[in-house]
């Protein structure tokens, strides 16, 4: 009887540790990765601010920044994974269809329409992106490390008043004007007659996807309002802008 | 006042003796002169006010009794809608549960909850029916509007398209009239804002189908006519299968007592399947949407069969688990939806 309730014990301790170092491989990682994440967004940043001060404008600016934005935004696909294992407490529907609207504009909409690369709205909402990312990544980093400035912590509940609106009208805009390319050329678009019997319209998926920003960014946003915990724990997700 | 009425009937049912009461409940033992009247208390599950107190409660009475009290002193809220239950964190009691056999002293404390409006599941069922047969027929006709002008109101050249149409025709028209005359809900109803939820679903999917295999530039299946007898064969056996199923599920819940049963094989080949299959009404569900699927070769309709089956699949699992928790015996050669798969 002894002996096995030692041995209940010791497998308990044993699980404990287990449970500990999993616990600590996350951890890191996670730093790992909100560091990185805040470097590249960083170099980013230093990218678009060194091209413009260079050329004296924005015309240029999205092919040169291009791959960089791409990888870094695309990376963070990582996050709806992170939110599935449970190492960070958020949805992993909310994560996720944060993370798949933002691929869906760097990836089907600004580098496919190449014409609309120059507009004033992309460079809009590539700004708004970066000020939040370094933001966003730097409080997750600092926070991992139990070590929080005032200041990033500032930054994260109140920046948004301002960048979420603006990047969403860089981004309705820049849908906007890719329309006439979009409808021209008719790109990811499947037409009857086929053996499918399905058709598809790109130009008026985007108008759609132009609607859905009220009631979706809506919804988000309401939700990201009580996030305002004055302690901050490792998952809170505060909207991407 | 209504506690009288109560203490009146029990004085009459006592009295009644042998005849069978109209309820299946148990009768008072004939040697007790006393009856130990239950006090009943209720408090709203989040204020912990306290609702409604009942003194002098039979003791056989059911929770269904107990809501029909509550919903004398407040008309709101009709019995459908409150869920009582014994424990804040617990799961709410059922309209059958006699108060003597609860785990309560001679005064019972109810928590209640507010399920918000309900609506009938067969109200629910027969709306959601309606609209995808009248909706596809709308496309079928080519009604104005849907197509372009030189198409309106003519008819596809093809035949599968009428086969497409008397099909789904006859699935949601056997759909409803199994509502009306066929299934028994063990549930009474649902929550009002499903109906929003489930009917935007049917409705929608059928006009997004409807809309490809009526449509002027439609292609026929690429195997041509033999693709389309198997289909209609598959088709209309699944459909011939789920009616035996519903009807032998009917059967099981015939004397009107409540009781669950397990479902076994009867006479009908049909439903055989019950030996390896928890639900077979969903896998001929399943099989009949295959079945027009192939039979219109349309990616909508394939997208609306997978979604249903995930739907499907997830209330099977449901359903599976909550038979092999009830019977012990339970065969253990079932699986939830597809025979030795899911």
């Amino acid at each position: 009887m002894a002996s096995g309730e030692e041995d209940g014990t010791v497998e308990e301790k044993e699980t404990n540790n287990k449970k500990r170092t999993k616990g600590a491989i996350a951890t890191a990682w996670l730093t790992f990765y909100n560091i990185a994440m805040t470097a590249g967004w960083l170099v980013l940043a230093v990218a678009m601010v060194r091209y413009y001060l260079q050329k004296g404008t924005h015309k240029g600016l999205y092919r040169n920044i291009a791959r960089t934005l791409k990888f870094f935004q695309t990376f963070a696909l990582l996050e709806v994974g992170h939110c599935a294992i449970g190492i960070v407490r958020t949805s992993v529907i909310v994560t996720g269809v944060q993370v798949c609207s933002r691929i869906f504009m760097v990836w089907f909409v600004t580098n496919s329409i190449r014409q609309i690369q120059n507009e004033e709205s992309v460079i809009l909402f590539v700004v708004v992106w970066t000020i939040t990312e370094i933001t966003r990544y730097s409080f997750y980093t600092f926070n991992l490390l139990n070590h929080l400035p005032y200041f990033i912590k500032w930054a994260r509940y109140n920046m948004f008043i301002v960048m979420y609106p603006l990047g969403v009208i860089g981004e309705l805009l820049t849908i906007h004007a890719s329309l006439p390319y979009v409808r021209r050329s008719g790109m990811y678009s499947l037409r009857l007659p086929n053996k499918y019997n399905v058709s598809f319209d790109y130009y008026y998926f985007l108008i759609i996807v132009m609607l859905s920003y009220i009631p979706c960014k809506h919804s988000t946003h309401n939700k990201t309002s009580t996030c305002m915990l004055p302690f901050p724990h490792w998952g809170c997700h505060v909207s991407g802008v | 006042m209504d506690a009288l009425a109560l203490e009146a009937k029990g004085a009459k049912s006592e009295s009644a003796g042998a005849s069978a009461p109209p309820k299946p409940r148990p009768k008072p033992p004939q040697k007790a002169k006393r009856i130990v009247y239950f006090e009943v208390e209720i408090l709203d599950i989040k204020t912990r006010e306290k609702l409604l107190l009942l003194d002098k409660v039979e003791p056989t009475s059911t929770i269904l009794d107990i809501k029909s009290l509550f919903h004398k002193s407040n008309a709101q809220w009709y019995p459908a809608r409150q869920s009582l239950c014994l424990d804040p964190k617990g799961k709410p009691l059922r309209d059958e549960d006699i108060l003597q056999e609860l785990p309560v002293g001679t005064t019972a404390t109810f928590y209640f909850r507010d399920l918000g409006a309900q609506i009938a599941w067969g109200t629910v069922f027969l709306i959601e029916c309606i609209g995808p047969l009248v909706i596809y027929l709308l496309f079928y006709f080519r009604l104005p509007l849907i197509y372009a002008p030189k198409y309106e109101f003519t008819a596809s050249r093809h035949l599968v398209v009428h086969i497409a149409c008397v099909c789904h025709s006859f699935h949601y028209g056997k759909r409803i009239l199994e509502t009306l005359f066929v299934h028994r809900f063990s549930h009474g109803t649902m929550p009002f804002r499903n109906i929003f939820k489930n009917c935007s679903y049917y409705w929608c999917s059928a006009a997004w189908m409807a809309y490809y295999i009526n449509h002027p530039l439609y292609t026929p299946p690429y195997y041509g006519e033999s693709q389309v007898k198997a289909a209609l064969g598959i088709f209309l056996f699944c459909q011939l299968g789920s009616f035996s199923i519903h009807m032998a599920l009917r059967n099981l819940k015939l004397s009107g007592c409540k009781t669950k049963k397990i479902p076994y094989p009867t006479k009908n080949p049909f439903t055989w399947i019950f030996a390896l299959v928890s639900c077979p009404n969903y896998t001929y569900e399943l099989g009949s949407w295959l079945g027009f699927t192939l039979m219109t070769q349309c990616v909508p309709v394939l997208f609306f069969t997978v979604v249903g089956f995930i739907q499907m699949t997830v209330w099977a699992k449901g359903k599976h688990r909550s038979y092999l928790k009830e019977f012990k015996q339970y065969p253990t050669l079932r699986s939830p939806i597809l025979p030795f798969i899911l």
